[in-house]
C-alpha cells in the first residue's frame, strides 16, 4: 500500500525504528541464550544511545550477523527476520530450538504516530522479549551449556522456516505493533519435545557419574561459512574488524512532548554511518556461547570462569548459576563442568579408536582475529591462535583436538565406543548408523513422558509410560521391565532402579584397552630414564626426608 | 506502598474502565515470595519507564530502563526484572507480608495479592484526590502442603513451568494495547506515573492482599478446623 499520507520524515523515522528494532531484537534473543544472567543498569539520565529507552547491550559480532542478514533491507511482508536457535552436542548432533521470527503483515495502522506510539510500543515489545525468552524451554537449556552441549545462532532473513523444529511445535506470540505501513509482530515456534530432554535428561547422560568432557571442537562448516564465535567480552572495541559496526553507535536522542496533541520532537543524530556493503546472505551457525570455541578449552582453564566472561558492560558479573535445587535432587546428576567452577583437565592421550570424521577437522580458527578488551581474554585468544596452529599442523595433532570423553578419571573411551554403548544419550539417532536406536530404554525417558509425535521424539521417549523395552541390540537379553525389590515405582528417577539403570552398563576401563594401555606404558617407559635422572640429582634429599621418618 | 490508600479498600469492585486480570497459582509456602515477585516484576516490567526529565517548550527526554535475569531457589524458574533496588526493595517488602499473612494463624494457605494501577484526579478541598485505577492484576494463591522431597522435586518443576505459562500470559496482556494513562505534563508527572525512584518511572500503582479467611468459606474447611480444634484437647 502506498503510504503517501506518511510524511517523508516519518518514514525515514519508522525505517529507524523498524531497523533498530531488529537489531536489539537480535541482541535480546542471542543474549538470552549465552548461558548466563544478563544484567543492565537503569540510567536516570538519557544517553542517547540507549534504543527505545532501554539498556540492551550491543554485541558487535551479533550485530554484525545481523547488518548481514538484512543487508540493508527491513522486514517487510514475506521478508521475515528470522533468529533460529538450535544445540549442538558435543558429539556434533544438532537440533533446532527455536526459530523467532519477527515479520510484518499488511495490516496498517494509519492514524497511529510513529514517533511517540509506535516507539513505545516498541519499546514495551521488546520487554515483553526479555520476559518471553526466558520462558521456553530453550532458556534452561542455554543456562546449562557448557562441555556437553552449545546453543548456536543463525540469522536468516526471507521465508520462516519452520520445519526443523519437528512435529508438534508450537508458537507463543510476543507481540505486536501497528504502523502505518504494516503491523510488526514478533512470534517465536519452539520444538516442545525437547522439553521433555530436559536438563535433567543431559545431566543423566552418559549415566556414569564424574564424566568429565574436556575437549570439544566443532567444526561443523569447514567450508563455506566461517565460524564465528561470539567474543563480546567489552565488545565495543571490536570495532577493528567490523567497520559498520559504528553505525550501532548512531544515537538516538528523543524527545517527547506532552503539550497539544502528542506532538513528537525527535532528533536523531549520528556519531558515524557507513552503510554496510551488501554481503551474499550466507547461513552462518555462530555459537553463543561465552567462550571462543574449541581449541580454547585445551590451553585456557580462564575460558570456563563465568565470572570472567561479561556481556559487555562492567555491571555484569553475576556467577553462572541456576536454581540450585535442581541439581540437589538428582545424586547422580553429573557435574556440570564449568558452571560450578570446576574446569576440566587437559587430556593427555589423543583419542584412539575414533574415525576422522571429516566434520571434525580442525580449520584455523576465524576466532583469532578476534581482540578481546579485557586482560583476560587477550590472554585466551593468544593461548587460542597458538593452541589451533598447534593442533592443524598433522594428522596426530588432528587426532588431539577430536572429541575425547574422560569417564572417571582414568578411564578414556573412544567416541564410537561411546555412542554405541551409550545409548541413552539424546540424539542417539544421530549416532553412526551401525547403532540401533533403543526406542524404549527408560533411562532416555522418564516412564511417564506423554506420546510421542515426532521421529526424532520417538526415537527418544518410550511409546508406553511402562519404561518396557523392545529391546537393546547390544544386550544379550531384552528388558521388559525393571522393578527392582524395595524400590518405589519411578515418579522420578532417584530410587534404587534408577540407579541400577544408571550403573549398569559402565564402560570399560582404559587399562584394559591394549592400544591405550600399551601407549601409556610406551610413554611411561620414555619418561623413566629422565625422571630417574631427577630422582638421582636429588638424592641428597630423599635421604634426609627418610632420616626424618624414623 | 501498602498502606497508603486513597480509595476504596482492596477487594472492591475496580471502576468502570478499570481493566482486571486475574491469574491463580498453587504453590508451596517457600515458594510464594519467589512466585509473587516473578509476577509483580513481570508487570512492573512493562509498566515502568525511564525517568523524565522535561525541558522547555513542553517536551521531555526518557531515561534508560535498565533490567537483570533473577533466578529462584525454590522454583525452576528465571525471570527478568527492571534495575532497581527501591523498586524491588518495595516488592518484597510487600510480598513479604503477604507471605507472612498466609502462614499465620487464621488463614488456610488461600489468599490474593493485587497490583493495581491509577490515576490520581486532584479534587479540591475538602474533597480528597481520587484514584482512578485503571489496571488491577490479582494473584490467587493457594498454598500446598508436601509429603516428601519427590513430590517437592516435583512442585519445583509444575510450578516453573506454571510461572512461564503466566508470564505468556501477562504478556498478552500487555499486548493489548489497551488504555494506557496519556502521557503527562510536567504539573502532571505525579497523578500518573510514581517519580519518587531514582531510576526508573513506574505507573503509579499499589500493593493490596487479603487472606481467605478459613472460617465460613467452605463446610469442609469449617469441618476440618473443628476436627482439629476437637483434637487440640
Amino acid at each position: 500500500a502506498m503510504d503517501t499520507d506518511l510524511s517523508s520524515q516519518d518514514r525515514k523515522d519508522l525505517d529507524k525504528f523498524i531497523k533498530f528494532f531488529a537489531l536489539k531484537t537480535v541482541q535480546v534473543i542471542v543474549q538470552a541464550r549465552l548461558g548466563e544472567k544478563i544484567c543492565t543498569r537503569s540510567s536516570s539520565s538519557p544517553t542517547g544511545s540507549d534504543w527505545f529507552n532501554l539498556a540492551i547491550k550491543d554485541i558487535p559480532e551479533v550485530t554484525h550477523e545481523a547488518k548481514k542478514a538484512l543487508a540493508g533491507q527491513l522486514p517487510a511482508v514475506g521478508r521475515s527476520m528470522c533468529v533460529e536457535i538450535s544445540l549442538k552436542t558435543s558429539e556434533g548432533d544438532s537440533m533446532e530450538l527455536e526459530i523467532w521470527c519477527l515479520e510484518m503483515n499488511e495490516k496498517c495502522d494509519k492514524e497511529i504516530k510513529v514517533s511517540y506510539t509506535v516507539y513505545n510500543r516498541l519499546s514495551l515489545l521488546l520487554k515483553s522479549l526479555l520476559a518471553i525468552t526466558r520462558v521456553t524451554p530453550a532458556y534452561r537449556l542455554s543456562r546449562k551449556q557448557g562441555h556437553e552441549y552449545v546453543i548456536l545462532y543463525r540469522i536468516y532473513f526471507g521465508e520462516v522456516q519452520l520445519s526443523g523444529l519437528g512435529e508438534g511445535f508450537q508458537t507463543v506470540r510476543v507481540g505486536t505493533v501497528g504502523t502505518p505501513v504494516g503491523t510488526i509482530t514478533l512470534s517465536c515456534a519452539y520444538r516442545i519435545n525437547l522439553a521433555f530432554m530436559s536438563t535433567r535428561q543431559f545431566e543423566r547422560t552418559p549415566p556414569i557419574m564424574g564424566i568429565i568432557i574436556d575437549h570439544f571442537v566443532d567444526r561443523p562448516y569447514p567450508s563455506s561459512s566461517p565460524l564465528h564465535p561470539c567474543n563480546y567480552r567489552a565488545g565495543e572495541d571490536s570495532g577493528a574488524v567490523y567497520p559498520s559496526v559504528e553505525d550501532s553507535q548512531e544515537v538516538c536522542t528523543t524527545s517527547f512532548s506532552t503539550s497539544p496533541p502528542s506532538q513528537c520532537v525527535f532528533t536523531v543524530t549520528k556519531a558515524h554511518f557507513q552503510t554496510p556493503p551488501p554481503v551474499v546472505t550466507d547461513t552462518l551457525k555462530v555459537p553463543v556461547m561465552g567462550l571462543a570455541f574449541s581449541h580454547q578449552l585445551s590451553s585456557s582453564r580462564l575460558s570456563y570462569q563465568p565470572a570472567a566472561l561479561g556481556v559487555g558492560s562492567a555491571d555484569m558479573g553475576y556467577p553462572v548459576l541456576f536454581a540450585g535445587g535442581l541439581n540437589a535432587a538428582h545424586p547422580h546428576q553429573l557435574i556440570a563442568p564449568g558452571k560450578e567452577g570446576g574446569v576440566p583437565p587437559v587430556p593427555s592421550q589423543p583419542a584412539h579408536g575414533t574415525q576422522a570424521d571429516q566434520e571434525r577437522m580442525c580449520t584455523p580458527l576465524d576466532g583469532v582475529h578476534y581482540s578481546a578488551a579485557t586482560p583476560s581474554s587477550s590472554e585466551d585468544t593468544e593461548t587460542v591462535s597458538n593452541s589451533s596452529e598447534g593442533k592443524c599442523g598433522s594428522p596426530h595433532d588432528l587426532l588431539e583436538t577430536i572429541f575425547v570423553r574422560k569417564v572417571g578419571a582414568f578411564v578414556n573411551k573412544p567416541i564410537n565406543q561411546v555412542t554405541m554403548a551409550n545409548l541413552d544419550i539424546p540424539f542417539a539417532m544421530f549416532a553412526p548408523k551401525n547403532v540401533e536406536l533403543e526406542d524404549n530404554d527408560p533411562m532416555v525417558n522418564p516412564p511417564d513422558s506423554p506420546e510421542a509425535e515426532s521421529p526424532l521424539q520417538g526415537s527418544l521417549h518410550s511409546e508406553g509410560s511402562s519404561g518396557s523395552s523392545t529391546g537393546n541390540t547390544h544386550d544379550d537379553f531384552v528388558m521388559i521391565d525393571f522393578k527392582p525389590a524395595f524400590s518405589k515405582d519411578d515418579i522420578l528417577p532417584m530410587d534404587l532402579g534408577t540407579f541400577y539403570r544408571e550403573f549398569q552398563n559402565p564402560p570399560q576401563l582404559s587399562s584394559l584397552s591394549i592400544d591405550i594401555g600399551a601407549q601409556s606404558m610406551a610413554e611411561d617407559l620414555d619418561s623413566l630414564p629422565e625422571k630417574l635422572a631427577v630422582h638421582e640429582k636429588n638424592v641428597k634429599e630423599f635421604d634426609a626426608f627418610v632420616e626424618t621418618l624414623q | 506502598p501498602l498502606s497508603a490508600r486513597c480509595c476504596a479498600p482492596p477487594g472492591a469492585a475496580p471502576a468502570m474502565n478499570c481493566r482486571a486480570e486475574v491469574l491463580e497459582v498453587s504453590v508451596e509456602g517457600r515458594q510464594v515470595e519467589e512466585a509473587m515477585l516473578a509476577v509483580l516484576h513481570t508487570v512492573l516490567l512493562h509498566r515502568s519507564t525511564g525517568k523524565f526529565h522535561y525541558k522547555k517548550e513542553g517536551t521531555y527526554s526518557i531515561g534508560t530502563v535498565g533490567t537483570q535475569d533473577v533466578d529462584c531457589d525454590f522454583i525452576d524458574f528465571a525471570y527478568v526484572r527492571v534495575s532497581s533496588e527501591e523498586l524491588d526493595r518495595a516488592l518484597r517488602k510487600a510480598v513479604g507480608e503477604f507471605k507472612d499473612a498466609l502462614r499465620g494463624s487464621g488463614s488456610d494457605g488461600m489468599g490474593q495479592i493485587s497490583l493495581e494501577f491509577y490515576q490520581k484526579k486532584k479534587s479540591r478541598w475538602p474533597f480528597s484526590d481520587e484514584c482512578i485505577p485503571w489496571e488491577l492484576w490479582t494473584i490467587k494463591v493457594n498454598v500446598v502442603n508436601l509429603a516428601n522431597e519427590q513430590e517437592r522435586q516435583i512442585c519445583r518443576e509444575k510450578v516453573g513451568e506454571k510461572l512461564c505459562e503466566k508470564i505468556i500470559n501477562i504478556v498478552e496482556v500487555m499486548n493489548r494495547h489497551e488504555y494506557l494513562p496519556k502521557m503527562p505534563t510536567q504539573s502532571e508527572v505525579d497523578n500518573v506515573f510514581d517519580t519518587s525512584l531514582k531510576d526508573v518511572q513506574p505507573y503509579l500503582y499499589k500493593i493490596s492482599y487479603q487472606i481467605t479467611d478459613s472460617l465460613g468459606t467452605s463446610v469442609t474447611t469449617t469441618m476440618r478446623r473443628l476436627i482439629k480444634d476437637t483434637l487440640a484437647l
